[in-house]
């Protein structure tokens, strides 16, 4: 079963009404629990704790504060497992987050399905 | 492969092996999707089977069915394909693929529902929202009817290598993301439905409106256009939205040749040449759309139908004809708002009411920043205030539309009446 990484993107003020609303957040992560679509979620910390490490030329960048320069931050996640992308929309819009954030989507790559360096059987064409 | 054959010269081997790609292609495409799973590899199996055909057509004949000869042969190459695949990558995956297919062709019995299932598929996950309107655009024009990567590069006036990207890009997604190879089911449908047409007539318009650098029409993309949605009109009968955008298309193609004269010059309605428009087109038009209506089911593309029905029936120019124009885009508006009704509601407006009333209406426009840059806000707002006698304004607005004009028949027309008004004053 494939996995996908639903990433909750709000503004900080927003995604404070997460905690204000968790009943029905619980309505939601309970249904998702239950029908075994849910692998784990968490809310994060907010930005101001986030640390962004990059590697260039074998050296260790750490600076303070998250990748993206955008109002809307990192504000969460669930790691849902489902048969396509189609039914991971389906989550992704019940989340309460989805009404006034945005939430981006990624599959999960799994070592097998690592890119491979070299012209793909398509670029060629 | 042991049908019985028909002898063949190789103009005749040709021509069914260009009927068969018109007419069968798509069909064996799709089916072969749902069972590899794999876009791409499809693709690349059906390509060798047309190829295969080419040789083989002209030299044994060709065969009495030749959809179900390029069936078999897509089958077999993309079989092929992917035990040569298996040596590389995946081995077990790819072995158990090959199982299941070669079961499923020793047990499908096919029924013409599942390849009507088989075709719809294919759209519905080439016009998948979760690829670009772009990136749908190409892959549908390639994969659904057929186009070449170089033709629809050409089409859409971008270089091939860019069109080709933006294609492997999108089946790459399809593959990663799993996007998945289904019908939507009924909660989504209508929203998924007005995706594959947004994808059509975004394709029509790209043809009709011409934006070629020579201003010639790209009729080859109309065309594919309406091909596409008579496709779909045959696979979903039920849904009126279907219908009402072909018959909208074909409204509007049959009146094409007579929007631009001999000298290459725009002709507005008023002036067209009727012998000039496609009487088989309207026809078929006004029939879809009659249809459509008995479903009890309104939408926009009936309702814009509708107007391109109203315009071939007048000579364009009489108040009655503007009021019943102006009539049909109110609701429009009410059905699906947006700016561009609102202009074109302004402009019917102005004809059947006086062009003081369609400036009433456009001055909310003209004060809406997001539409500075949008020229048809300013031709039509040039056309009202040359009429109430602006010139000062008319003019400027002429000014403004014709430097936003990136079609140059448009923009020669707005040249020619900016001159006119100018004449009329000196």
């Amino acid at each position: 079963m494939p996995q996908y990484m639903l990433l909750l993107y709000a503004e900080e003020a927003e995604a404070a009404r997460g905690w204000e609303e968790l009943p029905v957040w619980e309505r939601v992560l309970g249904g998702l629990r239950e029908a075994g679509i849910l692998v784990s979620n968490s809310a994060l910390y907010p930005t101001e704790s986030a640390t962004t490490v990059r590697v260039r030329s074998d050296q260790v960048e750490v600076t303070d504060g998250p990748f993206a320069m955008t109002k809307e931050t990192l504000a969460g996640y669930f790691l849902i497992s489902c048969a396509h992308l189609d039914e991971a929309l389906k989550v992704a819009a019940s989340i309460p987050l989805a009404r006034y954030g945005s939430i981006e989507i990624r599959p999960l790559m799994s070592y097998e399905q690592r890119p491979v360096p070299g012209p793909s059987r398509a670029d060629i064409r | 492969m042991s049908d019985e054959i028909i002898l063949a010269t190789p103009d005749n081997a040709d021509s069914a092996i260009r009927r068969a790609f018109r007419e069968d292609r798509a069909a064996v495409l799709a089916t072969l999707v749902r069972q590899v799973g794999d876009l791409q590899l499809a693709e690349d199996a059906v390509q060798d089977a047309f190829m295969a055909a080419v040789v083989g057509w002209r030299r044994d004949g060709i065969p009495n069915r030749p959809g179900a000869w390029i069936a078999v042969a897509s089958r077999n190459s993309a079989i092929d394909r992917l035990r040569r695949a298996s040596a590389i990558a995946d081995r077990t995956d790819r072995l158990a693929e090959l199982m299941r297919i070669e079961a499923q062709v020793h047990q499908e019995v096919r029924g013409s529902a599942t390849i009507f299932d088989d075709r719809l598929r294919l759209i519905f996950t080439c016009c998948h929202p979760a690829l670009s309107l772009p990136a749908r655009v190409a892959l549908t024009l390639r994969t659904v009817a057929g186009l070449t990567t170089a033709e629809i590069a050409r089409a859409f006036l971008v270089a091939e290598a860019t069109m080709g990207k933006r294609i492997v890009r999108a089946k790459r997604k399809i593959t990663d993301a799993k996007i998945p190879y289904q019908v939507p089911d009924r909660a989504e449908l209508p929203l998924r439905v007005s995706g594959v047409l947004q994808v059509i007539y975004l394709v029509f318009n790209e043809g009709y409106s011409a934006t070629a650098p020579d201003g010639r029409p790209r009729t080859e993309l109309s065309g594919e256009a309406i091909r596409l949605a008579r496709l779909i009109a045959e696979l979903m009968p039920a849904e009126p939205e279907v219908l009402g955008l072909l018959a909208l298309m074909l409204l509007l193609d049959a009146r094409r040749l007579a929007r631009v004269d001999a000298a290459g010059d725009y002709v507005g309605l008023e002036h067209q040449d009727r012998t000039l428009w496609n009487a088989g087109k309207i026809e078929e038009g006004l029939a879809h759309l009659e249809h459509a209506l008995t479903s009890r089911s309104i939408g926009p593309y009936q309702v814009e139908a509708a107007i391109a029905a109203l315009h071939t029936r007048s000579d364009g120019d009489d108040t009655a004809h503007w009021s019943a124009v102006a009539s049909l885009y109110e609701g429009l508006r009410a059905l699906a708002p947006s700016p561009v009704v609102e202009i074109n509601l302004a402009a019917a407006v102005g004809r059947a009411y006086g062009a003081h009333e369609g400036l009433r209406l456009l001055g909310p426009l003209l004060n809406t920043p997001s539409l500075e840059g949008y020229q048809p806000l300013h031709a039509t707002e040039a056309e009202l205030r040359r009429q109430v006698g602006d010139i000062d304004s008319a003019a400027r607005a002429y000014q403004k539309a014709i430097e936003l004009s990136v079609n140059p028949v448009e923009r020669a027309e707005l040249e020619r009446r900016l001159r006119r008004l100018l004449e009329r004053i000196t």
